[in-house]
């Protein structure tokens, strides 16, 4: 009744190719916006922001970055946790080595760094293929933690390989360090959460992501029809690892603040990344979010409902979480094999036809 | 979206719930994982003690105590989840048992006035007092333990260890690598030779490094190893035969549980101590009789006496009189954290004190002042009995070489006062 197309008129060419031509979704999506960017902020602590958003907006990016290469691209990836080390260092470096630049500088730039590395690594994409790739690319993931381990640079020779984010601000706001206010790092990462989803949104809609989805249905295709898979495919290495290098560096210099590489960045980070895009689903924007959301807050909801609430002891509560979140994405992937966005995808064409569907 | 919406809804009503009058000590724990096999005895001590004060005493001087337990699974991003869940109930003092978050505690717990005691892990210079001034690592830190390792193998040869080869097993993290410099510098004093041999989390895989010590052949092996990570290595070490008397752990590496798997074999292996070995304390008589036999023991109860129990207690007992301490300085029983930390400050442990606790000679005795924040870094040495199936205390806590530790911890806290534009905390 109210979701649908009847009634909205384009008159336009921008009007008729906008990102949401529905006019109920495109109000939901600003008030979505609203929400997170103007009522948000004047309601978050420390435990909102540093347990809930900023963990979940950080995935989101990520997941974002991800599943350009594998869900748009087709390219299969392990490299995750790697590439957000190479953004995490690189912004640990420019933050120590140019402290009186502001953060949103430094935090592209680790991203651009990562995309280099990141083109880098998906050379071998341009020979290899599917399972073969996920090796190439789960190489590079040991590899640079193993070289952010290895040359002591990389951490500013201290005793402990550890890196610390001092204090760094971004027009005079304290963005890193412990003397944050909660507003400023929800803030700062969620202008990075929505620059990340209107780019991607935009370039997978348009002549690159078309590019990106023709290399993934048939590669041999899609070269015949003129697309190019060497721009193809590093283009989307290079897109899909700036993100995750974006995420890699408001991961450690944000977030947590402090960051050892093996611990933070290891093989479980690229796994978790991956597994939120597959229950998020492949292709969609929308689904990493879903995904971020569903293994990020997942557990933190178990916990205060099995801890706090029902008072039980914590390991069987830690120990019941695995089960419950594992058993859920057996069942997710099941009853839904496309993702939770394919979920939303049903809602909305059951909504259109709402409430007389036949 | 809509998950958020829920979420919002259940902490408004964990929000709504009221906050009594209490000491709080937030326990970060980890009964699961790789590590849990040191995280939950350590847990249980910990709990089990303020157990017995409120069962025993009514709480530390009329005010009851509360330990709020929160899972980290030794994971650094559930450690800030639980730190910022705990932190608003009123927490006294964080001890989260891991270097990691440790790390990630130290910036933010400064800021927010509580105050972190890393006992025997954690950041090292962060027993200079004067920059970190809201972290506590008494009684000693890695370093000493590095020192103490050294000392006790000059000790078996006659003070002269040059030429020897002596290699160090370590945890690839911050963890392990915290006393490479301290050992090299060492190594520098006493000419010996010194290797690194790195093990990567979680430590089950360790076939290539005690390879490269059969063919190596170094006299003596240094392990700063936690978890699953000893249990591996104390069997390795036991397949290459190598001579376990000269293979020594640090404090981490040296509970029941790490030297059992591997039997008989395992005789003579060495583990640095924090604390008295066994359950041979009044106090203990005292825990079966208040929280043990009435069913309030945390987890299983069956950890008594253990090595990590033992250090759990005694966090626990160092923590209870720091809040003592308090008390008497502000003159008001329900302190602050940063009361607390005032207390943790000015605590000193004597014998008498020990003592009278029911804990005779159960750890070194020391002092905390502004300036020093580790105490005076006194380590014992255990050996492990195989056919007793305990660990035996072989030197008394004996003083390590402050002279090399000590400009190491001016270094390193000088460059994070640089690095952090810290003011001096003592002036």
């Amino acid at each position: 009744m109210f979701y649908r197309e009847a009634g909205d008129f384009s008159t336009t060419y921008p009007q008729d190719s906008q990102t949401f031509p529905i006019k109920f979704d495109r109000w939901r999506y600003y008030a979505v916006l609203f929400v997170a960017v103007v009522v948000i902020p004047f309601m978050v602590n420390d435990y909102w922001v540093n347990s809930i958003f900023m963990p979940f907006l950080i995935y989101a990016i990520a997941a974002i970055g991800l599943n350009i290469l594998v869900g748009y691209c087709g390219q299969v990836s392990l490299g995750t946790g790697g590439f957000m080390a190479v953004g995490a260092y690189a912004c640990y470096k420019l933050m120590t080595g140019f402290p009186e630049v502001s953060m949103f500088i430094h935090v592209l730039l680790a991203g651009g760094i990562t995309a280099m590395v990141g083109v880098l690594f998906g050379l071998p994409s341009l020979r290899i293929k599917g399972f073969y790739l996920a090796v190439a690319t789960l190489a590079a993931q040991f590899f640079l933690v193993w070289l952010f381990n290895k040359v002591s640079w990389f951490y500013n020779y201290s005793a402990s390989g550890q890196i610390n984010a001092p204090e760094r601000d971004t027009f005079g706001i304290l963005i890193t360090g412990p003397n944050t206010e909660a507003w400023a790092t929800y803030m700062f990462c969620l202008i990075f959460t929505i620059f990340s989803a209107v780019v991607a949104r935009n370039l997978t809609r348009g002549s690159v992501g078309r590019q990106w989805m023709a290399i993934r249905d048939m590669d041999i295709a899609a070269e015949i029809i003129g697309v190019n898979p060497l721009k193809a495919k590093l283009t989307a290495f290079a897109v899909s690892s700036f993100f995750v290098g974006i995420s890699g560096a408001l991961f450690f210099a944000v977030y947590l603040g402090a960051v050892e590489v093996g611990e933070a960045f290891g093989i479980t980070k690229s796994f978790l990344v991956l597994f939120m895009i597959i229950i998020g689903g492949l292709g969609s924007i929308f689904g990493s979010f879903a995904g971020a959301a569903f293994l990020v807050l997942l557990p933190v909801l178990l916990k205060i409902i099995g801890v706090d609430w029902l008072g039980w002891p914590t390991d069987i509560v830690a120990h019941l979480n695995l089960v419950i979140v594992g058993g859920l994405i057996v069942v997710f992937l099941i009853a839904e094999p496309h993702g939770l966005a394919q979920l939303w995808r049903v809602a909305k064409e059951k909504l259109r036809l709402w409430p007389f569907p036949h | 979206m809509n998950y958020k919406l829920g979420t919002w809804a259940v902490a408004g009503l964990m929000a709504a719930s009221p906050v009594m009058a209490d000491l709080v000590f937030p326990s970060l724990s980890y009964r699961t994982g790789p590590y849990a096999a040191g995280g939950i005895p350590f847990a249980d001590g910990y709990a089990d003690y303020f157990t017995l004060l409120n069962e025993r005493d009514g709480g530390i001087g009329g005010v009851m105590t509360r330990v709020l337990e929160c899972e980290t699974g030794y994971n650094t991003e559930k450690g800030v989840e639980c730190y910022e869940s705990t932190k608003g109930e009123g927490a006294l003092v964080y001890q989260p048992l891991s270097t990691g978050i440790t790390y990630q505690l130290i910036p933010k717990a400064t800021a927010d006035d509580i105050p972190i005691h890393s006992m025997g892990y954690g950041r090292t210079s962060a027993a200079n007092g004067d920059v970190f001034s809201h972290v506590f690592n008494y009684p000693a830190n890695y370093w000493n333990g590095a020192s103490a390792a050294i000392n006790h193998i000059l000790d078996l040869n006659g003070g002269d260890i040059s030429g020897k080869k002596i290699a160090l097993v370590y945890h690839n993290s911050a963890y392990g690598k915290e006393p490479i410099r301290t050992l090299e510098k060492l190594s520098e004093k006493h000419g010996f030779e010194l290797s690194l041999l790195a093990v990567d989390h979680p430590g089950q895989e360790q076939k290539s490094q005690w390879l490269q010590i059969r063919r190596e052949k170094p006299d003596n092996v240094i392990m700063y190893g936690w978890g699953v990570m000893n249990q591996v290595a104390v069997q390795e070490a036991a397949n290459i035969r190598f001579p376990m008397e000269n293979f020594i752990g640090i404090w981490w590496s040296g509970a029941e549980i790490d030297v059992q798997p591997a039997g008989d074999k395992a005789n003579g292996y060495k583990a640095l101590a924090l604390t008295a070995v066994g359950d041979d304390f009044p106090l203990y008589d005292e825990l079966r009789q208040y929280v043990v036999d009435t069913g309030k023991a945390a987890g299983a109860g069956d950890q008594l006496g253990t090595v990590p129990y033992n250090r759990g207690i005694y966090a626990a007992m160092l923590a209870a009189e720091a809040v003592k301490v308090a008390q008497k300085m502000h003159g008001t029983d329900d302190i602050t954290s940063g009361q607390m930390r005032d207390g943790m400050e000015n605590l000193v442990i004597t014998e008498e004190l020990m003592t009278e606790l029911g804990l005779p000679n159960f750890g070194p005795t020391f002092s905390v002042s502004c300036q020093n924040h580790g105490g005076e870094g006194l380590v014992a040495v255990t050996q492990w009995d195989a056919a007793a199936g305990e660990f035996v205390t072989i030197s008394d806590f004996a003083p390590t070489d402050m002279d090399v530790i000590q400009p190491l911890i001016d270094e390193d806290s000088a460059a994070y006062k640089a690095e952090n534009n810290i003011e001096s905390n003592c002036n």
